[in-house]
């Protein structure tokens, strides 16, 4: 009995412990005078560059579809689907509903993150899996990529994302994934939507990837052999895609993996505004996005061989997108520029 | 000499599915039938037998003995949250377990079961196509499910124990006209409850599109276990929608118990745990039936709520009010 509570004390000592390690260890290396100073020049040099970007966006209006290009967009989605008549797909996608969000998905894609998006022509037509790395603690580098699908592609495609199972369990933000085209996370779902030609979006990371410390930034952690499996027995192309900036867009300090437990979530991070802002602390900062999309890749064999076997060809995945990431993270001047 | 007719057996024929069965046998099939049901029979047409007993008595083995049955049609399951689960599991256990040892010692050569699409359960991570090998989780927050996937288990067991008769086993999805299960006595509520926040996909079949399954479903050479699925899946407020009548937005947190509360004062007949119904979706994959039997559905969702709205709905007498929890059951009592 009282064995028990004592494990339990010391248990909780040790992750108090862990979790306090990694906070004065973040802490100890920002306070370093230079990288004080590289803060302070990032803040004064890319703040102004960005924030002069948004303005002319903003004021020129430019970042908005014109509607009839919108519109053309949107009857192609409609028109390319197998809607029932009351306009949904057998998974509650409904593309006339994606009218009312563009507005929001433009701001997000254009002016927030300002993103920039690489050989976007290279998503085939017809079905494959679109593999990228995962990141940023929300997923908004699978908003990004969907909407580059949704409004830079021609023409014009919408990205079925394979989404955690805990997120469409939600109130709200479960149903409105779903009536965006997004699908609970099981490999008899994916099966199915590439039997129906569909793109579909696979973070093989999963919330390992996306719930990382800001220290493993850019470190892509193991990928999940599922995709691959699937792409074997489906026999589609891979479009493997590097996403660079959302590794910026939510610092998480430290995992609080008991209070996760607790809330029944993936991940609890840490942010540093966090004891000011709470929650709010989550919403990503308008860090600029770099999308990079690679040629598809075929593969071929037995969709039920070994792990090691599997292992070899998800590697060559995982090494099309780090060669894409190394070279994004090479060219771009700053983390919002 | 005249060709023999067939003989069908019916039970739970008092129900709305069980009339509307014979009704169809009637005007299709040169089909003789007895039906079994301890509920009356309302506007009997007079050339079918009723035989007001209980399934699990011993007199019910007299008509198998006596006359040569060439299908059982068994509709005769309960499912009334009112009722105790004692109660549930020996008339649906044992009643379907005399049903098909009548089958077995007593050569009848084909025999359909309709268990129901709620033995796989509302599920947040449920695929958007359940298939009939899907493992039966209907019972995990649901109790009162418990008996009917016991049921479907069972007569499963058929199929190996007894590969001469020809076992089927139907898992509609929710059966909406005229009868009383959850779901169309959901759809006549003067206002329609819904979770804040949660609209997940439903299916719904068309009590006529039941019956021409279940006729399928008895073609020779048909065997197995199929789900049945009626006109595309919509979003539930889609379907509310069609009703026109006003909804009642109640958050997640708070209505399981205000169910409660209002099922224990019997002021509504659902219990709390079919909210699960209106929370996560439960969507089948009706393959199987359409490519075995080319069975197709003939009615829209449209169609379905218009007949579930139209019915007065038929009181046999003793027959309770029952809160189905979803699909195919004739309630009996």
């Amino acid at each position: 009995m009282s064995g028990t509570v004592v494990d339990n004390l010391q248990r909780l000592q040790a992750v108090g412990q862990s979790i306090g390690h990694n906070l004065a260890t973040q802490l100890a290396q920002w306070s370093e005078p230079e990288r004080r100073r590289t803060l302070a020049e990032l803040v004064a040099r890319e703040f102004s560059e960005a924030s002069q970007e948004v303005a002319s966006l903003l004021l020129s209006g430019s970042w908005r579809t014109p509607d009839d290009e919108l519109e053309r967009r949107i009857s192609h989605l409609l028109a390319s689907k197998n809607l029932s008549p009351h306009g949904t797909d057998s998974f509650g996608f409904a593309p006339a509903e994606v009218r009312s969000v563009v507005p929001y998905l433009e701001f997000l894609y254009r002016v927030w993150f300002r993103a920039e998006v690489h050989d976007i022509q290279r998503v085939p037509e017809g079905r494959c899996l679109l593999i990228a790395n995962h990141s940023g603690q929300l997923p908004f580098d699978g908003v990004v990529i969907g909407t580059s699908l949704l409004l830079d592609r021609d023409p014009p495609r919408m990205a079925r994302s394979m989404v955690e199972k805990f997120a469409t369990s939600l109130p709200f933000f479960g149903t409105f994934c779903n009536r965006m085209g997004q699908v609970t996370g099981l490999p008899d779902n994916c099966r199915r939507l590439l039997e129906s030609e569909e793109a579909v979006l696979v973070f093989p990371e999963g919330a390992r990837g996306i719930s990382k410390p800001y220290s493993h930034r850019y470190r892509m952690t193991a990928f999940g052999h599922g995709f691959m499996r699937l792409a074997l027995e489906s026999q589609v192309p891979i479009v493997p895609i590097a996403v660079v900036g959302a590794e910026e867009q939510t610092v998480n300090l430290v995992n609080v993996a008991p209070l996760a437990k607790l809330l029944n979530m993936p991940s609890a991070p840490l942010t540093p505004l966090m004891p000011l802002l709470g929650p709010v602390a989550m919403l990503p900062a308008p860090v600029k996005y770099r999308v990079y999309f690679g040629e598809p890749m075929e593969f071929t064999g037995d969709a039920n061989d070994d792990d090691a076997v599997v292992a070899g060809k998800v590697a060559k995945v995982r090494a099309a997108i780090q060669a894409m990431m190394d070279k994004g993270l090479a060219e771009r001047r700053g983390i919002f520029i | 000499m005249a060709k023999r007719k067939t003989l069908a057996v019916i039970t739970g024929i008092g129900g709305r599915l069980g009339q509307l069965l014979v009704r169809r046998l009637h005007r299709e099939a040169e089909t003789r039938v007895i039906g079994i049901d301890r509920r009356p029979f309302l506007r009997k047409p007079s050339d079918v037998e009723h035989l007001r007993i209980d399934i699990r008595r011993k007199a019910c083995e007299d008509l198998f003995r006596t006359r040569r049955v060439d299908v059982i049609y068994h509709l005769g399951l309960m499912h009334d949250p009112r009722q105790g689960l004692g109660e549930h599991y020996t008339w649906n256990l044992f009643g379907t377990k005399q049903i098909l040892e009548f089958a077995q010692r007593y050569s009848v050569p084909k025999v359909v079961i309709l268990s129901t699409g709620d033995v796989y359960g509302p599920q947040s991570d449920n695929p958007a196509f359940i298939s009939e090998d899907a493992p039966l989780l209907g019972a995990q927050r649901f109790a009162g499910m418990r008996d009917l996937i016991a049921v479907d288990m069972f007569a499963q067991s058929y199929f190996w124990k007894f590969p001469e008769i020809e076992t089927v086993v139907l898992r509609p999805a929710h059966i909406v006209g005229g009868v009383r299960n959850a779901v169309s006595n959901y759809l006549r509520l003067p206002r329609l409850p819904l979770l804040l926040g949660f609209d997940p996909m439903v299916q719904v079949l068309h009590e006529e599109d039941a019956v021409s399954a279940i006729l399928a479903a008895a073609r020779p050479g048909v065997r197995g276990v199929f789900n049945v699925v009626g006109a595309d899946a919509l979003p539930l407020r889609t379907l509310v929608g069609l009703t026109g009548k006003p909804t009642l937005e109640v958050p997640h947190v708070l209505l399981p118990s205000l169910a409660r509360q209002l099922f224990q004062l019997r002021l509504a007949d659902f219990p709390a745990a079919e909210l699960d119904y209106i929370r996560y979706s439960a969507t089948l994959d009706g393959e199987r039936l359409r490519t075995v039997t080319r069975w197709h559905p003939q009615y829209t969702v449209e169609e379905a709520v218009q007949a579930a709205l139209r019915s007065t709905i038929f009181d046999g007498g003793a027959e309770r009010t029952v809160a189905g929890s979803g699909a195919g059951h004739t309630e009996s009592v």
